[in-house]
């Protein structure tokens, strides 16, 4: 990255994650976009942001944006991005409300979702396999990567219970050895 | 424009936000309960449907919220019940970022990233399983799926044109 981005450029950019982001997979949309992409962050960087924004209350893609638009202009940096994530899909959704209210019935876009949907999962699993391919090479990271998928996806234990039991013995491992003297 | 009902918009989001842990969807239970039964601003199956149209619209999971506000209190009401949804805990994210750029060199900060990052991989493949489950997925869109988690990783094609490709196919009643 040669130098920040300008608030047009995060309003933009969270823009395009946004509208990509019709048949799902936002979390997907925003690495290809911010890290693939336009390389504003790393993939480290930006996966402990997103666990991050998933703790903290609120939306998790509204704090993502909030984070990576403080992080390169502060607070009007984050307001940029919120702005950019939220216009379009705002509108999108005052008309479907102003339809939906009016004639008690949603235009018929159930197929295309259906289809989008099944593209958006799959662009989720890509993420798992690039960034999977960088951390899990070795065989804690990769313990700890199936017990959450374990606890979070097929238990459907909560995030905070999973984190508090796993997040210590991950930082743990990852702790910086000091060197011996 | 009823200045009341927008007051009301704004504390029950504003407080829905510090409370939504874990994500917008944690809180739907409580805004179900505030809505529907405290409120009367829409009914149970208006709710249900409000929900349903809001996840298959792009963008953050939490405008589920606009189309409260609007049915609450119009157009304003959805700008404000939006905005409020967000605001205190963006200011939350704000705080924690500011500490996080601070620490960018300490040995915490260079754990967390490291040992986080296997747990995220693995809580965006628990996100992957549950999206479609939810989807109601059946072999076809399984296969559609798997094909284009082939193109995905193994081409540089934009993957805006493989999302609209599936969209079309869809459409086509082909999934």
């Amino acid at each position: 990255m040669s130098e920040k981005p300008s608030l047009f450029e995060l309003a933009l950019t969270f823009n395009q994650i946004a509208v990509a982001s019709f048949g799902g997979g936002l979390s997907a949309w925003s690495r290809e976009v911010i890290v693939a992409e336009r390389k504003w962050m790393e993939d480290e960087e930006f996966l402990s942001a997103v666990t991050m924004c998933r703790i903290l209350p609120g939306a998790n893609q509204v704090n993502l944006a909030v984070f990576v638009g403080v992080k390169f202009r502060g607070i009007p940096g984050a307001l940029a991005a919120v702005f950019g994530l939220t216009l379009v899909p705002v509108l999108i959704v005052l008309a479907l409300s102003y339809f939906y209210f009016q004639y008690h019935e949603v235009p018929a876009v159930a197929g295309i979702l259906k289809g989008a949907a099944a593209a958006a999962v799959a662009l989720t699993l890509s993420m798992v396999f690039k960034t999977g391919r960088k951390c899990l090479v070795s065989l804690v990271p990769v313990l700890l990567f199936l017990a959450i998928f374990l606890m979070n996806g097929l238990v459907r234990w909560p995030l905070l219970a999973c984190l508090s039991l796993l997040a210590p013995l991950a930082i743990a491992w990852a702790w910086p050895k000091e060197k011996t003297p | 424009m009823n200045v009341k009902t927008l007051i009301q918009v704004f504390l029950l989001f504003s407080s829905l936000s510090i409370l939504s842990i874990g994500g917008g969807n944690t809180v739907l239970p409580e805004m179900h309960r505030k809505a529907v039964g405290g409120y009367h601003w829409l009914t149970d199956k208006q709710f249900a449907d409000v929900f349903a149209i809001s996840q298959a619209a792009p963008g953050p999971s939490i405008l589920i919220v606009t189309m409260i506000g609007y049915k609450a209190a119009g157009i304003p009401g959805a700008i404000l019940g939006t905005f409020a949804m967000m605001l205190p805990a963006g200011m939350l994210v704000y705080l924690v970022s500011r500490i996080w750029e601070r620490a960018k060199h300490s040995p915490a900060r260079k754990a967390i990233e490291k040992g986080f990052a296997p747990l995220t991989v693995g809580l965006i493949l628990a996100s992957a399983w549950i999206m479609s489950k939810a989807a109601d997925h059946d072999w076809r869109a399984y296969l559609l799926t798997a094909a284009c988690t082939a193109i995905f990783c193994t081409t540089k094609i934009n993957p805006l044109f493989v999302v609209s490709a599936a969209g079309l196919i869809g459409w086509l009643g082909w999934v």
